[in-house]
């Protein structure tokens, strides 16, 4: 057994709408979508028009930078749509789905004798690739390099994050190839991240790993503040994250030979009625899921969680790297004297608010930001939340100043916008956090 | 509440971009988001966001100080009636310093805010609540005699060079209100300081033997002709518990060690203020107050350390004064040095300086200009560390 990392400094949000211990089938949607939006920095390239048709493995477009890097479609059919935004920006490929998916195959037999590169490009064509992120910046990994190291968090401690241990249930096998996959990519070390207190069965097969164990407050399980605490990304290394649930897609790709990205997950948030566990697959329209399934119609829709997903429409479509829906109330109401007399609890990291801080359990938290942006006054605030050894408010001053050689001396290298997401929550001055942060990151992705 | 936003709704094209009354969009604004927090939603980043605010900050300082405040008031009254000899009760003695105290609040918040939101306008931001505390600090720490003329001078020389010349709320070097005072004890000392400014007594006749004086001038005084530290050196002479209870003269709102230690609880109770700052201050005054007892001499060198902490304007100072965020240290290692050096130089004022017997105000703005350096070697420690993991 490897290390134990106790983390003291975050906070756990409680919010209302735990999904319940039990996983769902519902009727599989009828449109699928991949985008580009969902992926810092892709210029995609189609490799589809409207009207072809594809199986669930074939080519929807390649990053315009490196064209090895394939993204697929994770269901048979017909691309239905190619929606464009501002400047003909691609928004959505979106592929209207077969009855019965089938699926482009892949010659993977053999794959523990396979050598390194004849992986990775299997990984690539079949549109696995991107599931892999690389730091600094947290781009898509390049396909050049060998990370110095891959971490892999083993659980989730975001608001109202899925139970891997229930999204996972019965891939322990795949998860196990997965992680032999990994280990084939670098010459350093794999990192398995897991809970001290929680059940970590799911990985019980996997093997040659190497083990931390966490505990403490949100954010324990981001990979970003588990890579701080364990080996620290220094200027010039390169180290790559994965989240568990791909890592087993990887695993039944290369047990199987087919790109299969059937996952489990998690329906959750105030505003749902039947908060559970669902089965369905990569890009599937939230729709099947959502329909009857609402308690009111003043909602947001959020893919991922409340800190970092991305707001989505109730017809909107499952991001990429998200194994989470949250569904909260949306906050577009006066409150009379609300700054000084909260008319109802919310989440908080003040003692200003006893009654919320210190008496209400779970909170049926909406998307009012209480307040407007204001300068810099509070100090000392961000340090709570951040269990690195960063100093976050001179990173985000840093940030604002464009001050290149500063941001990398305070490690801009070593965050990524999720784990600055804390500090944009508890801002008295309600400071963009992470959009700034991603502003820094561009900068200095594009000096370098 | 629905009665009164359908009247703030009715009101707000005039004062929006073509409205008649568009000039003073940024003042209406300010009203608005004080009486209702804006229906406006997250976009982008995290979706749900704390229920702090800076206004709620803000204001939660403002009521740490009403303890204060109103027991100086009181104070006003009891030292008036004290002096002249006369019998008053609680209430006389309050509405005598309420009658005082209020003229000086008026002013400075008239002022200060007339020139926020001028400054808000016209450069198209929104009004901060900065000065919701700013502007009740200065007339607290003003002594109540001072014309109400020099308040409005110093106020508006606050907010305009101590805060609107560096970017406004946020990026001032120096605490604004201790900035007011500063500028009236430079510029206008007779008024400032003495034994007459602390409690005027008008055309009423002072009891016998009555001085006026404050303990940091009766130990100055004792200092500078060699006699030594007895307790009669206090005030009124009645010792350390009246300047606990704080039944002394001095500027408004700084003599009671309990009220003030009252707004501390609260401020750190809250959240609110830096309890590492409030202590280290103290820490430093204590530590500083203890090396002199060592060298010892005269009176100020003699007088027990921790006697520092509840005379003069200590207590009010690393309570409300050196917590300020945006002119304190902002890194917690910087925090620690910053109070302690604010305590240590109080202290050594106080006792080495023979023209000002206060130290906490110069020692606050003195550590105000030095805080950014203080900060710039902590960060720079954080570098270093990162620097040298790259080499291990």
């Amino acid at each position: 057994m490897g290390k134990n990392v106790k983390i003291k400094r975050g906070m756990d949000i409680a919010l209302e709408g735990r999904p319940d211990n039990t996983v769902h089938n519902v009727s599989a949607p009828a449109t699928y979508a991949i985008k580009p939006g969902d992926f810092k920095g892709l210029i995609p390239k189609l490799s589809v028009k409207q009207g072809d048709k594809v199986k669930a493995g074939d080519c929807l477009f390649v990053d315009k930078g490196n064209s090895a890097i394939f993204f697929t479609s994770p269901v048979s059919g017909e691309v239905a749509e190619i929606v464009r935004g501002d400047r003909r920006a691609i928004l959505e490929v979106k592929v209207k789905a077969d009855a019965d998916v089938s699926y482009k195959s892949f010659d993977t037999s053999g794959y523990a004798g396979k050598s390194r590169d004849e992986v990775k490009a299997l990984m690539l064509e079949a549109g696995l690739w991107p599931f892999i992120v690389q730091r600094p910046f947290g781009v898509i990994a390049d396909t050049d390099v060998s990370p110095k190291a891959i971490h892999v968090s083993g659980f989730d401690s975001a608001p109202l994050a899925a139970d891997l241990n229930i999204t996972l249930k019965g891939e322990e096998e795949n998860l196990k190839i997965g992680f032999d996959i990994l280990k084939m990519l670098t010459d350093g070390a794999v990192h398995l991240n897991v809970h001290a207190n929680k059940s970590s069965d799911v990985y019980a097969k996997v093997t040659g790993v190497q083990t931390t164990e966490f505990s403490g407050p949100h954010p324990s399980g981001l990979v970003g503040v588990q890579i701080n605490n364990i080996d620290p990304i220094n200027k010039g290394d390169v180290v790559w994250t994965i989240k568990p649930q791909h890592v087993a897609f990887i695993g039944k790709f290369f047990a199987t030979g087919i790109a299969n990205l059937e996952q489990v997950v998690a329906l959750a948030g105030s505003e749902v009625s039947k908060p559970a566990y669902y089965r369905t697959r990569l890009g599937a329209s939230v729709n099947t899921l959502l329909v009857d399934n609402l308690k009111q119609d003043n909602v947001r829709v959020i893919s991922g969680n409340v800190l970092t997903g991305s707001h989505i429409s109730e017809e909107g479509y499952l991001g990429f790297g998200d194994n989470q829906i949250s569904v909260i109330p949306e906050g577009d109401q006066y409150e009379m004297l609300g700054w000084l007399f909260p008319s109802y609890p919310r989440p908080t990291l003040s003692s200003s608010l006893p009654f919320s801080k210190f008496f209400k359990k779970t909170f049926k938290a909406n998307t009012n930001p209480h307040g407007e942006e204001r300068a810099y006054v509070v100090t000392g605030e961000y340090e709570k939340v951040l269990p690195m050894d960063i100093m976050p408010q001179q990173l985000v001053k840093a940030v604002m100043a464009k001050d290149l050689e500063l941001m990398e001396n305070l490690g801009i290298y070593e965050v990524i916008e999720e784990d600055m997401a804390l500090c944009e929550f508890v801002c008295t001055s309600k400071i963009a956090v992470q959009r700034v942060l991603s502003e820094g990151l561009q900068l200095m992705a594009d000096e370098s | 509440m629905k009665f009164l936003r359908d009247k703030v709704d009715l009101l707000k094209p005039h004062f929006s971009e073509g409205g008649k009354l568009s000039f003073l969009h940024s003042t209406f604004d300010a009203i608005e988001t004080f009486l209702f927090v804006p229906n406006h939603t997250t976009k982008g980043g995290a979706h749900i966001k704390d229920g702090i605010d800076l206004k709620r900050t803000m204001f939660f300082v403002v009521i740490a100080l009403i303890p204060a405040l109103l027991f100086g008031m009181w104070n006003l009254g009891y030292q008036f009636h004290r002096a002249t000899g006369a019998e008053a009760t609680l209430l006389e003695n309050f509405w005598h310093g309420l009658l005082q105290t209020l003229p000086l609040i008026i002013v400075s918040y008239g002022v200060g805010l007339a020139i926020e939101m001028a400054f808000a306008q016209f450069k198209g931001h929104p009004v901060n609540e900065g000065f919701l505390v700013s502007g009740l600090l200065i007339p607290m720490v003003m002594p109540v005699d001072v014309p109400l003329w020099m308040v409005g001078v110093a106020t508006a020389f606050a907010v305009v060079i101590g805060k609107e010349v560096f970017g406004g709320t946020g990026m001032n070097l120096l605490n604004p209100a201790l900035t007011a005072r500063m500028f009236l004890y430079i510029g206008y000392t007779p008024e400032m300081s003495g034994e007459k400014c602390w409690v005027p007594l008008g055309d009423q006749a002072a009891v016998e033997g009555y001085s006026g004086a404050t303990t940091l001038g009766n130990i100055a005084s004792a200092s500078a002709d060699g006699s030594g530290w007895s307790d009669s050196l206090f005030s009124w002479g009645t010792g350390a518990m009246d300047s606990i209870y704080g039944t002394i003269p001095g500027s408004v709102a700084e003599t009671s060690v309990i009220a003030i230690l009252i707004g501390a609880v609260f401020l750190i109770a809250t959240g609110i203020g830096s309890w590492r700052i409030m202590l280290s201050t103290i820490l430093g005054g204590l530590a500083m107050g203890a090396i002199l007892n060592l060298v010892g001499g005269n009176a100020w060198y003699d007088m027990p350390a921790w006697y520092h902490l509840i005379i003069g304007g200590f207590m009010f100072g690393a309570v409300f004064m050196a917590t300020d965020p945006v002119s304190a240290a902002q890194t917690t290692r910087g925090k620690w040095i910053y109070g302690f050096f604010i305590g240590v130089i109080t202290v050594l004022i106080r006792v080495y300086n023979p023209g000002y017997p206060e130290g906490i105000m110069m020692a606050i703005l003195l550590m105000n200009v030095f805080a950014p350096l203080i900060d710039y070697y902590v960060v720079q420690s954080n570098i270093k560390m990162r620097l040298k993991r790259v080499k291990a």
